[in-house]
């Protein structure tokens, strides 16, 4: 039996608390660095099958960027930023006046650019987690792909692929002012993280 | 003439075997994982695995997907095809697959995965003595893949690289 299955309701609602207040945090970030107002969806706790983890994104061949951090500490897990190529082509226009003139072709300036966004706001999701939880977390360094999103978010499933063919994805959608960067955080904790997460909020998990 | 071609989609941790005519077994967005194709090329029962993890011995899960792990999926893949009339010895192999889509200075082995579903898929397919004939394979993109059963071709198409056959 897949034990994502026996989360119960409210455990589900503090996982989307998780992930209302670090991606609130990124969001937060985000809004400084752009000088605007950034909105964010309230965040989805999907426990999904492989097959469809990429289907928010527009499925397992679009194209996308990710930042990906590994997160080491109390509570392991994979962590994800991913934009939209269209998207990351407005938040560079917005944020540091670049103009891609290449649809798909991304410069070392414009690849730089992207990954210090990245970094900037995994790294504020992290931390306002750990402050949350009381947990030790600590990020590797980010690493930036533009791949196909089945390729990209597969590599952050492989600690479920032990234990089940199910991954819980906390997918926090945030859209900047006039809604035109729509950007993803995946926050998918690895299946002993659960126990330790719900402990440091005094929910109860047997 | 129009072909109408049949494609069978694999999903991640599946496998399809068919006996083919214009069928296109096709699996997308591999990054880690491997896409083991194997063919009879005389009477053309081809099948596919897109497998995530080395070895089912890791698993955690009391019941086991055999097509997720390389040493229980490519040996069911063979049975299956076995049973559908394909012949041990005519067989032969491709590989897709098995990057390291991220790039980190602490390598554990959790996250070679890409390179070690390779390994352990050749050590597989040499013991077996199925020979492997051509593979795309490591670096640090995703592919996907289309196996063609009229022609035996691996259509490998991907972001960075294009579309290759092999």
């Amino acid at each position: 039996m897949d034990p994502l299955k026996q989360l119960a309701e409210f455990q589900l609602d503090v996982l989307k608390e998780v992930g209302n207040i670090g991606a609130g945090h990124a969001a937060t970030a985000l809004s400084k660095m752009l000088n605007k107002p950034v909105d964010m969806k309230i965040p989805q706790v999907n426990i999904l099958p492989f097959e469809e983890i990429t289907n928010s994104l527009g499925g397992s061949e679009e194209v996308v960027i990710a930042i990906f951090l590994r997160v080491v500490g109390e509570a392991p897990g994979n962590m994800f930023f991913i934009l939209t190529q269209e998207s990351a082509k407005k938040l560079l226009a917005n944020m540091a006046g670049i103009e891609i003139e290449q649809e798909g072709a991304y410069s070392e300036m414009e690849i730089s650019a992207l990954q210090e966004i990245g970094n900037i706001l995994v790294g504020s999701y992290l931390s306002s987690l750990a402050d949350f939880t009381h947990l030790s977390l600590q990020p590797t360094v980010p690493s930036l792909a533009i791949d196909m999103a089945g390729a990209i978010l597969s590599y952050g499933l492989i600690q479920f692929g032990e234990m089940g063919d199910h991954a819980l994805l906390i997918d926090t959608k945030f859209l900047e002012g006039d809604h035109e960067v729509e950007g993803h955080f995946f926050f998918i904790p690895d299946p002993e993280s659960f126990e330790t997460i719900f402990r440091s909020l005094g929910v109860p998990f047997e | 003439m129009i072909v109408d071609h049949l494609v069978i989609k694999v999903g991640m941790a599946d496998l399809k075997v068919v006996i083919g005519r214009d069928e296109i077994l096709k699996t997308t967005g591999l990054g880690s994982c491997v896409g083991v194709i194997l063919f009879d090329p005389t009477i053309r029962v081809a099948g596919m695995a897109h497998i995530m993890l080395p070895t089912s011995s890791i698993a955690r899960d009391g019941v086991v997907n055999i097509a997720k792990y390389a040493d229980t999926a490519i040996p069911d893949m063979l049975e299956q095809m076995i049973s559908l009339g394909a012949n041990k010895g005519r067989l032969v192999a491709k590989l897709a697959g098995g990057a390291q889509m991220f790039a980190f200075s602490g390598t554990s082995d959790t996250m070679r995965i890409g390179p070690r579903n390779v390994e352990t898929c050749k050590e597989i397919l040499n013991n077996l003595r199925i020979p492997i004939h051509a593979e795309d394979t490591g670096a640090n993109f995703g592919r996907t893949i289309e196996f063609h059963c009229s022609t035996g071709m691996l259509l490998i198409r991907s972001v960075q690289q294009g579309v290759k056959e092999i």
